[in-house]
């Protein structure tokens, strides 16, 4: 009897038990970057709506972010080293710290607990307790840190433009491990990690060519292919930085973006050897892989940047052209694939396609909007 | 009251003859808006760098505008900065040069 009282009198104190109508979800809430006000728009993928807006978050031009495994929280980077932690459900900043004068990019740890920020200046990686943001860590680095990404085991990698050399850290112990990786090429521009955590692909701007880091291999070491892309083309310039974050993993082919073409570059995941090249509208941006299809969407380098083309990785032919508006800056599609956000940043608005009828189901103003940022990023390696 | 007025005489006379750059109001609105969209994407928002460098009028230091423009129209070599030359006129380049030196700094 006094057991079953007690139970009772926990059940009845606030905190035990189960809530029966629990107060809201993040699932399918996003964040569309306002670059030039410094803002953040929130919106429900599900009702295709604008929820609310949160300011006061700096520079954003550049700007990305990474979320909690709960969903509940987004870390901001911005260009200007301001590191923002916001609350999806109050749509609060609820910290904030200015990190350094200039930063590119960030991740976060396999198990939510570290926040991990590439730094331009001074050059480095700063790494933050994700419920704090106290500072954890500070690693220097001979230049602009470019390419930061999670890896399995509370480890991030990352590669320095300046130097061309590549790094692992890891964060699983008292103290940080750093380890040199070895000289990756001339002028890495940026570096994304494959879905399955298995290859770390650093972009090169300084000379022809990719770089590949096969992370499963004990002593991690860098591998060219590419090296002669486009040696019968003169180089166009590149008016914008190709992104490697979206870099597309389909049909046991990586698709890469030509630095100086108008191509689409479809390489052998196992080989490293090149398939086959589309050409396409412009200087490729983001290449992204629409979920469960065999599909790649392509947005281009101003001044070409009123396009979007569709790709198949199968016949690595274009199988359709769209118009969004002047200035599509970065796509972003539901997890399961059915529609793709798109954001145009001239025109101050998200269109939002059907993937399968190209069909516009809707629009949503925005102001100046550049990354697209849905929750269900928290369960994806490398984003 | 003299010693105050000569120096500033004398500054007034030092500074460069102010570089002009004819273009359309319409067109300048475009202009600017690339410099902060575009330009903005390498050197940030605010001009304070980024993979490019900090273009802001501290920065820059009084720079020759004509050499801006160069920079802007040719670009720079073994660096990211593409030459803009088939996107803008000789004149436009030297418009955005003297914008980004009188940028009032925010």
């Amino acid at each position: 009897m006094k057991r079953f009282l007690a139970a009772a009198a926990l059940a009845l104190l606030p905190g035990f038990g189960f809530s029966e109508t629990p107060c809201c979800a993040t699932g399918d809430l996003g964040l569309i970057i306002e670059r030039a006000t410094g803002s953040l728009l929130v919106v429900d993928r599900s009702d295709r709506a604008a929820i609310g807006r949160v300011e006061g978050l700096g520079d954003l031009s550049h700007a990305s972010m990474t979320y909690s495994p709960d969903e509940r929280f987004a870390y901001v980077f911005g260009r200007d080293g301001g590191l923002t932690k916001v609350d999806m459900l109050t749509h609060e900043i609820v910290a904030r710290t200015i990190q350094a004068g200039n930063s590119i990019g960030g991740a976060i740890s396999d198990d939510g607990k570290l926040v991990a920020v590439s730094n331009y200046t001074p050059g480095g990686v700063k790494v933050f307790d994700a419920d704090t943001l106290a500072l954890v860590a500070d690693i220097p680095a001979p230049g602009k840190t470019i390419g930061l990404a999670d890896l399995p085991g509370r480890r991030f990698i990352w590669a320095v433009w300046d130097s061309g050399e590549a790094y692992l850290g890891d964060f699983s112990g008292a103290e940080p491990v750093i380890t040199n990786l070895g000289h990756i090429g001339k002028n890495p521009f940026d570096a994304v990690v494959t879905d399955d955590a298995h290859t770390y692909l650093i972009g090169l701007f300084g000379e022809k060519g990719v770089t590949a880091i096969d992370l499963w291999d004990d002593t991690p070491k860098p591998t060219r292919f590419l090296n002669d892309y486009g040696k019968d083309k003169e180089d166009m310039p590149v008016y914008k930085m190709p992104h490697l974050q979206g870099w597309a993993f389909t049909e046991g082919q990586f698709v890469l973006p030509a630095v100086g073409q108008y191509d689409l570059l479809w390489v052998n995941r196992e080989t490293l050897e090149q398939v086959a090249t589309t050409p396409v509208h412009g200087q490729p941006v983001f290449i992204i892989a629409q979920p469960a299809s065999p599909y790649v969407w392509v947005n281009f380098a101003t001044p070409r940047n009123g396009v979007v083309q569709v790709v198949d990785s199968r016949t690595h032919q274009v199988v359709k052209t769209l118009e969004p508006g002047k200035a599509v800056l970065h796509m972003e599609f539901a997890p399961r694939g059915a529609e793709v956000w798109v954001s145009v940043r001239d025109e101050n608005k998200i269109v939002i396609y059907d993937t399968r009828t190209f069909e516009k189901k809707a629009e949503i103003a925005a102001q100046a909007p550049s990354g697209i940022f849905f929750t269900a990023r928290a369960h994806q390696p490398g984003l | 009251m003299r010693d105050i007025l000569a120096p500033l005489i004398l500054a007034a006379l030092c500074l460069p003859q102010p570089a002009t750059a004819e273009i359309g109001k319409d067109r300048a609105t475009e202009l600017e808006h690339m410099v902060i969209q575009d330009c903005g994407s390498c050197h940030g928002l605010t001009m304070r760098g980024g993979l490019g460098s900090p273009l802001t009028p501290a920065a820059l230091d009084g720079a020759d505008p004509d050499a801006l423009a160069s920079i802007i129209l040719d670009g720079v070599p073994d660096t990211a900065m593409p030459p803009w030359r088939p996107l803008l006129t000789e004149e436009e380049a030297l418009w955005i040069a003297i914008y980004l030196l009188n940028r009032e700094q925010d």
